[in-house]
């Protein structure tokens, strides 16, 4: 259980997708001008992440390592995960229009999003086991929303600032990423510790 | 257009990284020293080459409806096969790459070019775009790993550096240093491009484009 715990929140805090691995970034620096589009796309893509693996996982235990087609492991992800999104968005669409409506928008996007594609070869790579591997992708999904609408919020307070006209746009939101991934530095070491 | 204009087009006025920002998660993550940035460089232009040769061979075949899914298909299976060489003549790099190299297929570059440029020219052309892009790609990573290397740890390719590296600023090869190299660089980029008419990439150059139905909201936004 303890494992779990560290599991969960290192990938929320220490090794969280966007500020420390840059996994997931084209998001985090596209739809993070407004709230609710960050929260949107970050349940989608702690939704998506969660299926993704609950997926994957099986797949590479179960028929590719046994059939020794194990370097066939990134085709056939890539794939199951385009073909799982759209389904999603298919039978969203169907059964629950309201989800949809609001998460609708950002689903064709996640397919090409490296954070879903990383963390199901992450937990492969880290030899986690199912449920770990469950508990990791909820972390890094949550850790996700966490930068997500934290930076939103940042952002909208740099809307108003007087900044160099060469700064604006992106540069200067790099550069507030940069030091809010500072910020993020400082969990380092904090959770093994916690636990001792 | 001409052909040597097809090639430098890539690594200045439509530079993939800093002009058009497309694949700025590896750009990130493996430019904190040269040597990585060199192979993740390497690694991309060669899967951008065989990708846009081979798109722009079958773009009569691939119809237009499933054209997203066979991109990704091709592209995964040369990342593959990238993958598998790199493992078996550079191991070093492949530790020093690590998750980044299986994530070259979602490597927006690449798809983005599929969809911008090889699936309407012909072979050459397209074999041409994907050098130039590929030049374009890796240059800018080497030029973030170079300054990342030299001042975070005070060396260049491996070796010493003098004076920097006692003098070495750390924080500029861990995450942090990563954005902020990043957005300085942009800046600059933009100071320099100050006078000239400013192209509207947004949308266009975003290969989810045809899938995405966030465009009018994002573009109203610009």
């Amino acid at each position: 259980m303890t494992k779990l715990i560290i599991i969960l929140l290192s990938a929320v805090f220490i090794n969280n997708y966007i500020l420390t691995r840059f996994l997931g970034i084209c998001p985090f620096l596209g739809v993070s001008k407004k709230l609710d589009s960050a929260t949107g796309m970050s349940l989608a893509v702690i939704f998506v992440m969660l299926i993704a693996t609950a997926v994957t996982w099986p797949i590479q235990m179960f028929l590719l390592v046994p059939s020794k087609l194990g370097y066939l492991q990134t085709i056939v992800f890539i794939l199951v995960i385009a073909a799982l999104v759209q389904l999603v968005e298919i039978v969203l669409k169907r059964y629950i229009p309201s989800l949809h409506k609001s998460l609708g928008v950002y689903l064709p996007l996640i397919t090409t999003n490296c954070a879903i594609l990383g963390v199901t070869i992450l937990n492969i790579d880290e030899g986690y086991t199912f449920i770990e591997s469950m508990v990791n992708s909820l972390g890094s999904g949550l850790g996700f929303m966490l930068a997500m609408i934290m930076f939103s919020g940042v952002r909208s307070k740099l809307e108003g600032a007087d900044i160099p006209k060469s700064f604006k746009g992106l540069p200067i939101t790099l550069v507030a990423a940069s030091i809010t991934s500072l910020s993020f530095m400082g969990f380092g070491g904090v959770i093994e510790n916690l636990f001792k | 257009m001409t052909k040597l204009e097809n090639f430098s087009k890539g690594i200045i006025k439509e530079n993939p990284v800093l002009v058009l920002v497309l694949g700025t998660c590896p750009t990130l993550a493996t430019s904190t020293n040269v040597m990585s940035a060199l192979g993740m460089g390497a690694a991309a232009t060669v899967v951008l080459l065989c990708s846009n040769i081979v798109i722009s061979a079958l773009r009569k075949v691939i119809p237009d409806k499933v054209r997203i899914p066979c991109f990704i298909v091709l592209i995964a299976g040369f990342v593959t096969m990238v993958q598998m060489l790199v493992k078996a003549f550079a191991p070093a790099l492949d530790q020093a790459l690590g998750i980044y190299l299986p994530l070259i297929v979602v490597n927006c570059i690449i798809l983005g070019r599929a969809e911008m440029f090889a699936q309407k020219n012909s072979v050459i052309d397209s074999a041409i775009d994907g050098l130039g892009m590929g030049a374009g790609f890796t240059l800018t990573l080497v030029m973030m790993g170079t300054i990342r290397e030299v001042f975070g740890s005070g060396s260049w390719l491996g070796y010493p550096i003098p004076v920097l590296s006692d003098n070495n600023i750390s924080i500029l090869t861990m995450a942090p240093g990563g954005f902020f190299v990043f957005g300085l660089l942009i800046a600059l980029v933009n100071k320099l491009s100050e006078n000239k008419p400013k192209k509207h990439t947004g949308c266009a150059g975003c290969p989810s484009a045809g899938l995405c139905k966030m465009k009018k909201e994002v573009s109203a936004d610009d």
